[in-house]
């Protein structure tokens, strides 16, 4: 009986010795980053060793308060981000709906094809996005344009993309063009593990079609849109990068700069080392407390963890 | 079986998911249309629905930009290589978890697990892969697929349903752990390293902050920073158009304008995923499925 254990602790060391590249990949790419945040407690200049900056404690953390002009930056920041965000919960009914009502469809063939070309736009970059964007709403030769200005519609065109008036809502926009069809795919999945017969024993009871829909389908997708819910809350402050930075220009930048963006900007563009990592440091603390907030209202309400 | 009646709402539904997926279609269709007319017509913005003037010149042409060829290569073997390190990396680890002997399993599955949520941020992680010597470096697009928990997740949870009783007849016949790994489990595995692959491929096909942040020398440009960069500086890039295309051909049909340009290259980037989607749109549904339960 000891015997055994020895020997398949041996091999479960083993094991561990052939995994232990990866272990060491995720170390050097997941965890080492970590101990960049001390830059945020120096007064870090590009060009210089750490050792020879100057240790400066929390002063980058209370920048905001002690400085106006970062403060107000900020404050600007922060409105965008929240703006995205709530917007963006705003739209989270949508994919239900867009699940709900394609499974009405009753031709299997069309409902395959409309599910395959409005998931396709989730798959191509963000820079692709940019460039069908431009390619339909630029201001001289985007198509879109280029019609009302043929229908006397408008005489200069609209500026869509380089304009401070409406980036959050074309923002949001685009955003739902791209995840919409995606995001539904977790709410066709949930709808295939329905149970059949709870539909059947409706009819019989001479439920109609919006009936069924109100009572049986969409109680039984609740659970996942709640999950996802919580996920987007307690990813409030992550609006991702990618999609502002290719959508920003000189025009825009003042309402489309979400804080990830404010991040880059400041910190790899602006040279602002200490300061932005003190912003980002901030921001990773509170996404995972919200995160495991998010959990714990999970258990509570529906005594099952999201992660 | 009593057919059911087609009501006006079957109508309206159904019509109204034809125009959401035209509006998903048409961009694409739009982009295409105007790669193969004449290009003096599309730089006047004459195409809007119909192509003219049909001519697949400019497919030709564009590579002759200077750094879109490298580009390309850079971008095919970024894909290639990385998605094969994705799931080396998430088959093999994933496999390992599922392993009860494996040494003090509980934490280091723990310390896969942790980096999805725990995220330093971007300017830590560009300090990091400076202090690592990778920028400007290729390894810096592959080397971190390496680190991929969500794909861990995914293999975990499959090859748990694996029979066990697959592997130990192998485990008799003295078959050691990797032996094990690459004769039995990894060929039982395909439908969900088809969902890795296809996941990772497309990560690696469309990234694109990763070159903006760690290539600030002008090397290993992707294919989807130079479309970027175009976007961005259609006059540079106009001008080194001007300076290669020249000896090509006078008739304004055929040459390259800065419209034309975008285009194509736009097309060339989107492509790959266009032919590879439908293909594989089954294990993507499939691993958001498994994703779905334990992520």
């Amino acid at each position: 009986m000891k015997r055994k254990g020895v020997i398949s602790n041996k091999n479960g060391v083993r094991l561990f010795l052939l995994t232990l590249p990866f272990l060491i990949a995720t170390f050097i790419f997941c965890y080492m980053p970590l101990f960049g945040w001390r830059y945020a407690f120096f007064d870090y200049k590009a060009g210089f060793s750490l050792m020879d900056c100057k240790f400066v404690g929390f002063k980058h953390f209370l920048e905001p308060f002690s400085n106006a002009i970062v403060r107000e930056d900020l404050i600007r920041v922060l409105k965008n981000t929240f703006a995205m965000s709530l917007l963006g919960i705003l739209a989270s009914p949508l994919p239900m709906l867009f699940a709900i009502f394609l499974s009405e469809i009753r031709l299997h063939k069309c409902r395959k094809i409309v599910q395959t070309v409005t998931t396709i736009p989730n798959f191509i970059s963000w820079v692709l996005v940019f460039s069908l964007a431009y390619s339909l709403f630029a201001v001289d030769g985007g198509l879109v344009n280029n019609i009302l200005k043929a229908l006397g519609l408008s005489e200069h065109g609209i500026n869509f993309l380089a304009s401070q008036d409406h980036v959050w809502v074309t923002m949001w926009l685009v955003g739902i063009w791209k995840s919409l069809g995606w995001s539904a795919i977790m709410y066709i999945s949930a709808l295939s593990s329905v149970d059949v017969g709870m539909y059947e024993a409706a009819e019989i009871d001479g439920a109609g079609r919006f009936q069924k829909i109100w009572y049986l389908t969409i109680p039984s997708l609740l659970p996942t849109f709640f999950v996802l819910l919580l996920l987007s809350i307690a990813n409030f402050l992550n609006n991702g990068m990618d999609q502002y930075f290719v959508f920003q220009n000189a025009m825009n930048k003042e309402h489309i700069e979400v804080l990830d963006l404010y991040v880059y900007n400041n910190g790899l563009v602006g040279n602002n080392i200490s300061y932005s990592t003190a912003v980002g440091m901030l921001k990773s603390l509170i996404s995972v407390t919200l995160l495991f907030m998010a959990n714990g209202a999970s258990k509570l309400i529906r005594h099952e963890s999201v992660f | 079986m009593k057919k059911k009646k087609v009501t006006t709402f079957d109508i309206i539904n159904t019509f109204i998911f034809i125009f959401l997926a035209l509006i998903c279609a048409f961009p694409f269709y739009y982009i295409f249309i105007n790669t193969i007319s004449g290009n003096d017509l599309v730089a006047k913005g004459a195409i809007t629905f119909i192509p003219k003037d049909i001519h697949l010149n400019n497919y030709l042409e564009v590579f002759k930009i200077q750094g879109l060829f490298p580009a390309f290569f850079v971008s095919v073997a970024r894909t290639i290589i990385g998605t094969a390190f994705s799931v080396i990396a998430a088959s093999f680890l994933g496999y390992a978890m599922t392993k009860k002997e494996y040494w003090n399993r509980k934490f280091w599955y723990r310390f896969i697990i942790v980096t999805m949520y725990l995220n330093a941020g971007i300017i830590p992680a560009y300090i990091n892969m400076k202090n690592l010597g990778l920028l400007n470096n290729f390894w810096v697009y592959v080397l971190p697929a390496l680190a991929s928990p969500f794909n861990v997740i995914l293999a975990k949870t499959y090859i748990e349903s694996i029979p066990d009783s697959l592997e130990e007849s192998a485990e008799l016949d003295g078959a050691g752990y990797l032996k094990r790994f690459f004769y039995v489990v990894f060929p039982l595995s395909k439908p969900i390293i088809a969902t890795v692959a296809i996941f990772s491929a497309v990560q690696q096909w469309n990234s694109f902050m990763d070159t903006v942040m760690y290539m600030t020398k002008n090397n290993f440009y992707t294919l989807q920073y130079i479309l970027y960069k175009y976007l961005n500086e259609v006059n540079t890039l106009a001008q080194m158009m001007q300076q290669n295309a020249t000896s090509i051909t006078n008739s304004a049909q055929l040459t390259l304008t800065p419209a034309s340009i975008r285009f194509t290259i736009t097309a060339v980037t989107v492509l790959p995923i266009l032919l590879v989607y439908p293909f594989f749109q089954r294990y993507i549904v499939k691993g958001v499925m498994i994703g779905a339960v334990k992520g």
